[in-house]
């Protein structure tokens, strides 16, 4: 009797917590933290709030965001979304990483996601998402160093973090790979892997910042840049505009930013993707779906997470051989018989 | 008094309107009351300009005070925010007494934040009860030493003190930069300049986290008041209080009087940068635990437009500080509940300060509202 009680209790538990399930995920809660640099930067903060924005479109969540103008935001800003309002919160950026995990440890509850930090050891309610953007820097790195007539590339970051000194080891290296490959000596200049010294503006705004490095590593004969620094690249690609592209032209990061930057769109070689769009609205859909964990996501040029973007006007001006090494090489480093790392 | 001194130059009548010394009823409450209206009556407009429909303005505006006063949250967010305010629009307020425009609180901050933060992750194993004051202390002696550089200079040379805090809070943001990658500064393990994290016997304790553990009001607000009530007394209790009031009153008359002009100019820097010093300190201490080349986040400039909104005066300061940290508290829920762009509240915060500074203005716009307050505080 008793026995059957119980069993009619949890199975109306369990159809309530169908229920309840069914109707939390009509109105699941994306909500996002920015870094510094704006939502709308054409850059990092935007392609992580498409994530959210196309998991709004795909699977009816509501999303909604809050921006960061500066580092002692962060904290506050985590700290107004919880309470119950968002069913998971996606913190974007390294720099978030302390307060991310001071918020996820104070509430363990509650589901949190971080773009570009990973935790170790692992928290249980964090999913970190991290990105082997080098992978698709090596290839932009070979394509420079085969489209350079100057011998010389350029490269600077915002701030000397791994996020973005990353996407400096793959240039490098993948412009390395193509003096070894090719028996050329194209050099570059902004960035030393081993030492881990380089050009950075120190910040992840100032467009001004973005220009001028951009002018002295043109004045110092690079006539292909790769400023890894959100929008502050945006003052870069000014810069190419006026010279010229076939004076200088420029590699963009995280979006393709051809689509991105339209007024500036032909300054654009390529850009070296990285899809935190999809790695944001795959976090969004494991959490709908209940089978969030703690850990990592990995993006790779193997499932897409990081990639080259198209040339798209300066199709014509890349060599059909040269665009076949890339692709070369882009099979080599999925199935590992090219090392990103040096 | 003050007919004597209508022949003063502009400078001059702007630093009495920001210190005046009796404070009229009208200008210390009516006015602000209608200005914060007719800012956020335009601030609807703007909104209406780039689209926004009706309902999300009237959303957003109640977002704006259940995020800054709605709450036990709210009211600690806004608490939160109003302390280092408070704390560098004292020293402002206090050089506006003086007759000085110190530029210079945003360098002083960083100055007297970098001296506390070392301090903070410098002695481990030293009781709380020492090493909290001590990286207090180091952050208002920094600060106060920082400052004090520009009234020296300004007392000795005669440079202008505007140009030379300018010149510091540059030279501040690259001492930053630098010693935030000096190798005993550094985080270890990283790259980018940050600094280790202040240690626990450092930090300015939570008070509420008995209540809520995310409630991030700390032991500042605490310190804060205690400022606002020792420059009351150094204003008007003391007579180096009373020299910083004449000697901003009357350069002239006080230096025939006797007062030592150049020596009362280093003291007031050292003091308002003091407090800068430790308005730094306590964003250190109690909010971020580490220092990074961002962390003043602009407090020392928005500090001036404190100090100017509350008159110069300790309480009048309190109360703008308040007002500021509810907007930005309140700009948060903002974004959060009605999707507003953070951009609008920098309008709406500016719109504020312009009408405050503008009495004529307001009274122009509401001559009923005036009529009838001018009356009673004369009573």
């Amino acid at each position: 009797m008793t026995k059957t009680k119980t069993g009619r209790i949890v199975t109306a538990a369990a159809v309530a917590a169908t229920w309840a399930g069914a109707s939390l995920a009509a109105d699941f809660s994306a909500c996002q933290v920015t870094d510094t640099g704006g939502i709308d930067d054409n850059s990092f903060n935007q392609t992580a709030w498409k994530g959210v924005e196309d998991a709004v479109s795909e699977f009816g969540v509501t999303g909604r965001y809050l921006e960061s103008t500066a580092e002692t935001d962060y904290e506050a800003n985590i700290n107004s979304l919880l309470g119950g309002e968002c069913d998971i919160i996606i913190t974007v950026g390294f720099l978030l990483g302390d307060a991310t995990k001071k918020a996820a440890e104070a509430n363990p509850e509650q589901m949190f996601s971080i773009v570009d930090f990973a935790y170790d050891p692992a928290i249980p309610n964090v999913l970190g998402q991290v990105y082997a953007t080098d992978q698709a820097a090596f290839l932009a790195g070979y394509l420079a160093a085969g489209m350079t007539q100057t011998g010389t590339l350029g490269t600077f970051g915002g701030i000397n973090i791994p996020p973005v000194t990353i996407f400096m080891d793959g240039f490098y290296r993948g412009a390395q790979y193509y003096n070894a490959q090719n028996g050329t000596s194209v050099t570059v200049l902004g960035w030393n892997p081993d030492t881990g010294e380089g050009l950075f503006t120190n910040n992840f705004e100032s467009l001004d910042d973005g220009r001028a490095f951009a002018q002295n590593l043109y004045d110092e004969g690079a006539d292909i840049v790769l400023p890894v620094a959100g929008p502050v690249g945006l003052g870069s690609a000014a810069l190419a505009d006026e010279l010229g592209t076939d004076a200088l032209k420029i590699v963009g990061v995280d979006a393709d930013l051809y689509l991105t930057d339209p007024e500036k769109k032909h300054v654009y070689l390529t850009s070296i993707t990285k899809r935190m769009d999809a790695t944001v609205r795959e976090v969004i859909a494991l959490a709908q779906a209940g089978d969030f964990e703690g850990g990592v996501l990995v993006g790779t040029l193997e499932n897409g997470g990081v990639d080259l973007a198209p040339f798209h006007d300066m199709e014509d001006l890349v060599p059909a051989e040269l665009k076949e090494q890339v692709e070369a090489i882009r099979a080599g480093i999925i199935d590992g018989s090219i090392a990103v790392d040096g | 008094m003050s007919e004597q001194e209508t022949e003063a130059g502009l400078a001059e009548s702007l630093l009495r309107r920001a210190a005046p010394d009796r404070a009229e009823f009208e200008d210390l409450v009516i006015v602000p009351i209608f200005a914060v209206v007719v800012a956020l009556i335009l601030g609807a407009l703007t909104m209406l300009a780039t689209n926004v429909d009706l309902p999300t303005i009237g959303k957003s505006y109640l977002a704006l005070v259940q995020g800054s006063v709605g709450s036990l949250n709210a009211l600690s967010e806004t608490l939160t925010a109003a302390a280092p305010l408070t704390l560098a629009g004292l020293g402002i307020a206090l050089g506006f007494r003086a007759g000085l425009f110190n530029i210079g609180a945003e360098g002083q901050l960083l100055v007297g934040g970098m001296a506390a933060v070392i301090t903070g992750f410098s002695f481990p194993g030293l009781p709380m009860a020492i090493h909290l004051p001590l990286a207090l202390l180091a952050g208002a002696v920094a600060g106060g030493l920082y400052a004090g550089i520009a009234g020296w200079l300004r007392a000795a040379t005669g440079a202008h003190e505007v140009i030379l805090t300018i010149m510091l809070n540059l030279i501040a943001f690259r001492l930053v930069d630098y010693m935030l990658r000096l190798p005993w500064v550094q985080r270890e393990g990283r790259a980018d300049p940050i600094s280790r994290s202040v240690l626990t016997s450092a930090e300015l304790p939570r008070i509420f986290t008995w209540l809520d553990p995310n409630l991030r009001l700390h032991l500042g607000i605490v310190l804060t008041l205690a400022a606002v009530l020792l420059v009351h007394w150094v204003l008007f209790r003391t007579k180096l209080g009373f020299e910083f009031r004449a000697s901003g009153a009357g350069p002239d008359a006080a230096r025939y009087a006797g007062m030592r002009a150049g020596l009362l100019i280093v003291i007031v820097m050292a003091f308002a940068g003091a407090l800068a010093g430790l308005a730094g300190a306590n964003q250190v201490l109690g909010v971020l635990g580490r220092a990074t080349p961002g962390f003043s986040s602009g407090i020392g400039f928005d500090a001036i437009a404190v100090a100017l909104l509350g008159r110069s005066h300790p309480w009048g300061v309190l109360a703008a500080g308040l007002l500021f940290g509810a907007l930005e508290a309140g700009g948060r829920q903002m974004q959060v509940s009605a999707g507003v762009s953070l951009d609008l509240i920098g309008i709406i915060q500016a719109l504020i300060i312009a009408f405050i500074a503008a009495p004529l203005l307001v009274r122009a716009i509401f001559p009923w509202g005036f009529r009838r307050a001018a009356k009673a505080p004369k009573e």
